[in-house]
C-alpha cells in the first residue's frame, strides 16, 4: 500500500527491528521525541533574563547596610528557552494522563481540569489569608462546605482542616490525643502507641516524634490485625492505636469495631490512618466504627493532583472527645450569619486548642479542588466511585490469580490487590524486575516491597478511573510478563527498562557520594 | 458520571469474572450493620456548568487582591507571576505524576528538584537545600527539631521578630516533641537583646530577617554568639524576593535557613498551598528532614537523578526517622524553579530593587500624613506604621469599605499585645504610584473619621 506521495506506508520488512534501532546512535544523542536536556545552569547565563523589568525611579535605599555586594550567581533562561527546557523535562515524566498508574496506597486517580480552573478563579487564588474576614466570606464558605461534606461522609462530629499532608494530619491527630490524655491527668503514664507492622512508615515516625513509645502489633497470616493481639497489649500505658482501614494489605479490618471497643474500654483512643478512605466513601462511615481521629488525604480520595510529590492536604476528622483540642484556625458561623475565623488558641471556643500547625489557614487551593470533585460526583457518585475502585481491584486480582500468588489466598480485596513474590521463586526474576519490565510495557509500576509484612509485595491500585479496556491491557501485559518469568526469559527483566528515557539508576552511588546541587565548573587554566 | 469509565455492562462482566453477584459481596469484611444501604445525604452530582456556577458564586464573594490597591504582606506577598509558570506547572506530566520513586520515568521531576535545590542553596548562601517542605512555618519547626538532633540540647530561643504564626507552630510542634522554647516578647523596633538569651543549654536561636515588622537584622553578631555557645543560628525569611537584594543568611553565618518560597512563582491562595525552603551546611545533611534529590548515572553511564539519603526518611527508618514528612510541595516548588529560571540572579536583583523602591516611596508618602509614623529604620518591601492612637484593625476595615486592602493590623497576629495601633504595610512590584496615592488619601480620610482609642 502506498501513501499519496507514493511511499510505502508500512515499514519495509527488511527494516531494522526495535532492538537494533535502540542501538543506533544519533549525533546529538536525541532520539526523535526523546530530547536530552542539560541542566538549566548549563544552558543559561547571567546575562539573560526571561522577565522584562523596568528601572525603578531613583530612591534612597533603607537597607541598613545589609545589601549584598552583587546579585546571586544564578543563570537565567529567556522565555522561549524556559518553555522548551521545562516541556522537555516534562516529557521524561509519567503521569496519570499518560497511562495506567496502579501505584498501590497512593491512589492515582483522574485529576479533573475543572478543579484546576476553579482553584484559579481570582476570588480563590488571588486572595490574601489576612484580608478582613468580611472580604473573604466566599473562601470561608468553601471551608465550611468542605467540612460539611467530610463530616457527612465520615459520620464524625468535627474536622480540623489545616494539615498540609497526610503525615501532617497524623501529627494533628496524635497531638489532640496527647492533649486529651494530659487533660485527663494521665500525660505521664499513658505514653504507648500501638502500630501494626503493616502500617505506613509515617505512623511510627509521627508517634516517635511526639515522644510516644511505639509498640508493634504483629502481622498475622491473614493480613488482618487481630483483637487478641491488640487486647494483649492494652493497658493503662496505652494512649492510642494507629490503624489503617482499609489496611495496607488492601483488606477491610474485620475486627475493627471490636478493637475500637476494647481500646476505648482500656482508656485509649483510636487513630485511623485514612489513606485508604477512597475505598469506602459512601459505603461505610468511620464514625460508625469507633474512630476518634482520622486524616483524609484530599490528594488521594478527592483527587487534588499529586503534582510529583505535593502539595497535599490532610484534614482530620475528630470525635466529640477530641474536638475541643483541635488546633486553630477554624471557621465558626456567627450570630449574624457571617462566617468568622478563630485564629488564637487559648481563648473562647479555642480555649482548649492545643496550638497551631501551620501559618494561615491550610491548603485553600486543595479545598477548592476537593470540593469541586465532590460537587461533581454528588453523594451517589462518590459511592459509585468507591464501588468501581473496589471492583476494578478485584477484577485485576481475579484475572491474575492463576499466575501470581496472593498472600491471603482468594479472599476479595478492597481498592487494591496485593500479590507476593512466591510465584517468582527460582525464576531469577524479582519484584523490582517486574516493576521495571512494566515500565517498558508502558505502565507505571505498582507499589513494590510495601507493605513490609509481605515478601516481595506488589500492591496494585487501579482506582475507579480505569476503563475495562485499560484494565484488560494491563492484565494481558502482566500475564505475558508472568509467563515470560516462569519460562526463564530473565534477560527481558534484568535489562529493563530499555525504552525509558534512562536505564536503571545507580542509587548506591548517589547515596555514597552525594551530589545535591550543581556547581559552576572551575575555569580551565 | 463523567469521571467514571465503567458502564453497567462492564460491571456485570467484571463481577462475573470476580465470581460475585453484587459489589456488596466485596465489602463482606465490613460489619453488615455498619454498611450503608444508600448514598449519603448529600447533593446530587453536577455537570461542569453547575459546578462553575456554584463555586464561581463563592469566589465572587471574595474581594480579590488584583481588583483593588493592595498592600498586605505579613508572610504572604502578591507578586506578578509570568504566564509561562502557570502554563508549565499544568503540564500533565508534572501535574499528574507521583513522588519520583521510579526514577527512569520521573527524570522530569527529579531534574527540576535538583535545579530547585541548587537555586535555593545559592539564594540562601548555604551548601545544601532539600526538595522543599510544606511551607515556611512548618519548615521553621523542623529546623528547630533538627538543631535539637545536632546539638542534643532541648531549648530553642525564638526572636520576638519571628512571625507570630511561625512562633506558634514551632512552640506547638517542638513543645509536643519535648523541647522547651524561650520566646522573646514582640520586638517591634528590632531592639531585643537576644544574645544574652543564648545559654549553654540552647540548641538554636531563631531569627527572622526581614523580621515580622519589616526590620532588617544584622545576623552576623548573633551567629558569632550562637556559635561561641555551641548553638546553631536558624534564619527565617518569609519574603523570598528579599534574597535578591540582601546579604544572604549563609554569608552572615546561618547554620540552617528556612524560608517561605510563595513569593516566587506562587499565588496568594488564601494562605496555601505554599512552598517551604530548607537549606543548611553540608555537614548537617544527614540530619535534614524531607526529600533530597541527588545526581548519579544510569546503567549506560548517562547522568540522571534519584531521591537519595532516604535512610533518614520515615518509609525506611519508621520510628527512627529524622521527620515524619512524606510529601514535599512539588508543584509549588516547580513554580518557584520556573520563575527563578526566568529571573536568574540578575532578574531577581532587579525585581528586589523595584520592590524596595516602591516600599520606600510608600513609606515616604505615608510618613508625610499627620498621625502616621513609620517605625522602621530599615526595611525591604514591608514596614510598620503607627497610627497615633487609632485601632489599626478598624482602619483596615474602613479602608476595605473604600475599596483598598491597606495592610495587616498587627493585632490580627498578636491580639492582646498592646500593639493595636500598628499596621503592617507592604508594597511590591504590583503596586503603581496611583495605588500608593489612593492608599495615602484614603488613610488620611479614615484617620480623620476615627476618634483616638
Amino acid at each position: 500500500m502506498l501513501s499519496r506521495q507514493g511511499r510505502p506506508t508500512i515499514p519495509d520488512a527488511a527494516a531494522p527491528d526495535a532492538a537494533s534501532a535502540a542501538e543506533h546512535h544519533t549525533f546529538t544523542g536525541n532520539r526523535a521525541l526523546q530530547q536530552i536536556e542539560p541542566l538549566l545552569f548549563e544552558i543559561g547565563s547571567t546575562e539573560r533574563c526571561g522577565v522584562d523589568l523596568d528601572e525603578p525611579a531613583p530612591f534612597t535605599a533603607r537597607l541598613g547596610g545589609l545589601e549584598a555586594a552583587a546579585p546571586v550567581d544564578l543563570p537565567a533562561l529567556s522565555e522561549p528557552e524556559t518553555m522548551r527546557h521545562f516541556v522537555r523535562l516534562s516529557q521524561k515524566n509519567y503521569g496519570i494522563d499518560t497511562g495506567m498508574f496502579p501505584l498501590g496506597s497512593c491512589t492515582m486517580k483522574h485529576n479533573p481540569r475543572l478543579n484546576e480552573r476553579m482553584a484559579r478563579l481570582p476570588g480563590f487564588a488571588d486572595v490574601h489569608p489576612l484580608q478582613p474576614v468580611a472580604t473573604v466570606q466566599g473562601a470561608l464558605a468553601v471551608m465550611d462546605q468542605l467540612a460539611h461534606w467530610l463530616l457527612t461522609l465520615t459520620g464524625m462530629p468535627a474536622v480540623a482542616l489545616s494539615p498540609k499532608a497526610g503525615a501532617h494530619g497524623e501529627l494533628l491527630g496524635l497531638m489532640a490525643i496527647k492533649a486529651a490524655i494530659a487533660a485527663r491527668g494521665e500525660g505521664k503514664t499513658r505514653d504507648v502507641v500501638l502500630v501494626p507492622e503493616s502500617a505506613h512508615g509515617t505512623n511510627p515516625a509521627t508517634a516517635a516524634l511526639l515522644g510516644f513509645r511505639v509498640k508493634s502489633v504483629p502481622a498475622r497470616a491473614d493480613g488482618a490485625v487481630h483483637l487478641d493481639d491488640v487486647a494483649g497489649l492494652l493497658g493503662p500505658d496505652v494512649a492510642a492505636i494507629m490503624l489503617t482501614n482499609p489496611n495496607t494489605c488492601g483488606l477491610f479490618e474485620p475486627q475493627i469495631v471490636e478493637i475500637a471497643a476494647a481500646l476505648h474500654a482500656a482508656g485509649g483512643y483510636f487513630y485511623c490512618d485514612g489513606a485508604n478512605f477512597n475505598a469506602i466513601v459512601g459505603k461505610v462511615r468511620p464514625g460508625d466504627l469507633g474512630v476518634d481521629a482520622m486524616h483524609i488525604n484530599l490528594h488521594k480520595t478527592f483527587s487534588t493532583p499529586h503534582g510529583g510529590g505535593g502539595p497535599g492536604a490532610g484534614p482530620v476528622v475528630l470525635s466529640e472527645r477530641l474536638a475541643p483540642f483541635a488546633p486553630v484556625p477554624f471557621v465558626r458561623k456567627g450570630a449574624d450569619g457571617q462566617l468568622a475565623l478563630v485564629e488564637q488558641a487559648g481563648e473562647g471556643s479555642a480555649a482548649q486548642a492545643f496550638g497551631r500547625l501551620t501559618a494561615f489557614h491550610g491548603q485553600m487551593g486543595m479545598y477548592v479542588r476537593a470540593l469541586s470533585f465532590m460537587l461533581s460526583h454528588g453523594g451517589e457518585g462518590l459511592r459509585q466511585a468507591s464501588e468501581d475502585a473496589v471492583l476494578n481491584a478485584n477484577y485485576v486480582r481475579a484475572s491474575l490469580a492463576d499466575l501470581l500468588t496472593a498472600p491471603f489466598g482468594d479472599r476479595p480485596c478492597m481498592h487494591e490487590a496485593l500479590f507476593d513474590d512466591a510465584w517468582l521463586k527460582d525464576t531469577g526474576v524479582t519484584t523490582l524486575d517486574i516493576a521495571k519490565a512494566l515500565i517498558d510495557e508502558g505502565f507505571h509500576p505498582m507499589t513494590v516491597y510495601f507493605p513490609l509484612v509481605v515478601h516481595g509485595a506488589m500492591l496494585i491500585e487501579p482506582t475507579e478511573s480505569e476503563s475495562k479496556v485499560s484494565l484488560d491491557l494491563f492484565i494481558a501485559a502482566m500475564r505475558d510478563l508472568a509467563m515470560a518469568a516462569k519460562r526463564g526469559d530473565v534477560a527481558r527483566f534484568t535489562g529493563a527498562p530499555r525504552h525509558a528515557p534512562l536505564r536503571r539508576l545507580d542509587e548506591t552511588r548517589a547515596a555514597r557520594q552525594p551530589v545535591l546541587r550543581w556547581t559552576r565548573p572551575l575555569p580551565v587554566a | 458520571m463523567r469521571y467514571l469509565p465503567l458502564s453497567g455492562a462492564d460491571r456485570e462482566i467484571m463481577l462475573e469474572r470476580v465470581g460475585v453477584r453484587a459489589v456488596d459481596a466485596l465489602f463482606a469484611d465490613a460489619p453488615a450493620d455498619r454498611l450503608l444501604d444508600e448514598a449519603p445525604d448529600l447533593p446530587r452530582r453536577k455537570g461542569e456548568m453547575a459546578v462553575e456556577r456554584e463555586l464561581g458564586g463563592l469566589a465572587a464573594r471574595n474581594l480579590s487582591a488584583g481588583s483593588v490597591p493592595f498592600f498586605l504582606g505579613a508572610g504572604a506577598y502578591r507578586h506578578h507571576v509570568p504566564a509561562t509558570v502557570d502554563h508549565l506547572i499544568q503540564r500533565s506530566e508534572f501535574l499528574t505524576s507521583y513522588t519520583p520513586y521510579q526514577p527512569e520515568i520521573a527524570q522530569g521531576t527529579l531534574q527540576y528538584l535538583f535545579e530547585f535545590q541548587t537555586q535555593v542553596a545559592a539564594l540562601t548562601g548555604m551548601e545544601v537545600a532539600n526538595a522543599s517542605m510544606y511551607d515556611g512555618s512548618t519548615a521553621c519547626a523542623e529546623a528547630v527539631l533538627m538543631a535539637q538532633r545536632i546539638t542534643r540540647r532541648k531549648r530553642a530561643v525564638l526572636s520576638g521578630g519571628l512571625h507570630p504564626h511561625y512562633a506558634d507552630v514551632t512552640r506547638t510542634v517542638c513543645g509536643f516533641a519535648g523541647d522547651s522554647i524561650t520566646s522573646l516578647p514582640p520586638d517591634v523596633a528590632a531592639s531585643e537583646d537576644i544574645i544574652s538569651q543564648i545559654g549553654p543549654d540552647a540548641s538554636c536561636v531563631v531569627v527572622q530577617s526581614p523580621d515580622a515588622f519589616g526590620n532588617l537584622r544584622d545576623l552576623a553578631p548573633i551567629a558569632d554568639a550562637a556559635h561561641r555557645a555551641g548553638a546553631l543560628l536558624v534564619v527565617v525569611v518569609t519574603e523570598a524576593v528579599s534574597f535578591g537584594l540582601l546579604q544572604s543568611p549563609g554569608a552572615q553565618g546561618a547554620d540552617i535557613v528556612v524560608a517561605e518560597g510563595q513569593s516566587i512563582g506562587n499565588a496568594l491562595n488564601f494562605g496555601g498551598p505554599y512552598v517551604g525552603l530548607f537549606a543548611a551546611r553540608s555537614k548537617f545533611v544527614r540530619q535534614m528532614p524531607g526529600r533530597l534529590c541527588g545526581e548519579t548515572v544510569d546503567a549506560e553511564g548517562r547522568r540522571g537523578f534519584v531521591l537519595t539519603l532516604s535512610a533518614r526518611e520515615q518509609h525506611i527508618r519508621r520510628d527512627k526517622a529524622t521527620s515524619n514528612i512524606c510529601t514535599n510541595s512539588g508543584l509549588c516548588c516547580l513554580a518557584f524553579t520556573i520563575h527563578m529560571t526566568l529571573l536568574g540572579g540578575h532578574g531577581l536583583h532587579q525585581l528586589a530593587r523595584i520592590n524596595h523602591a516602591n516600599a520606600v516611596a510608600l513609606a515616604d508618602r505615608l510618613a508625610a500624613l499627620p498621625g502616621v509614623t513609620v517605625l522602621n529604620r530599615s526595611f525591604f518591601n514591608e514596614f510598620t506604621v503607627k497610627l497615633a492612637g487609632r485601632d489599626a484593625a478598624e482602619v483596615v476595615e474602613r479602608l476595605a469599605a473604600r475599596g483598598i486592602l491597606g495592610g495587616v493590623p498587627v493585632s490580627r497576629l498578636l491580639p492582646g499585645a498592646g500593639l493595636d495601633d500598628l499596621l503592617l504595610v507592604a508594597s511590591t512590584e504590583v503596586n503603581t504610584d496611583e495605588d500608593r496615592a489612593a492608599l495615602a488619601d484614603a488613610l488620611a480620610a479614615v484617620l480623620g473619621e476615627i476618634v483616638s482609642c
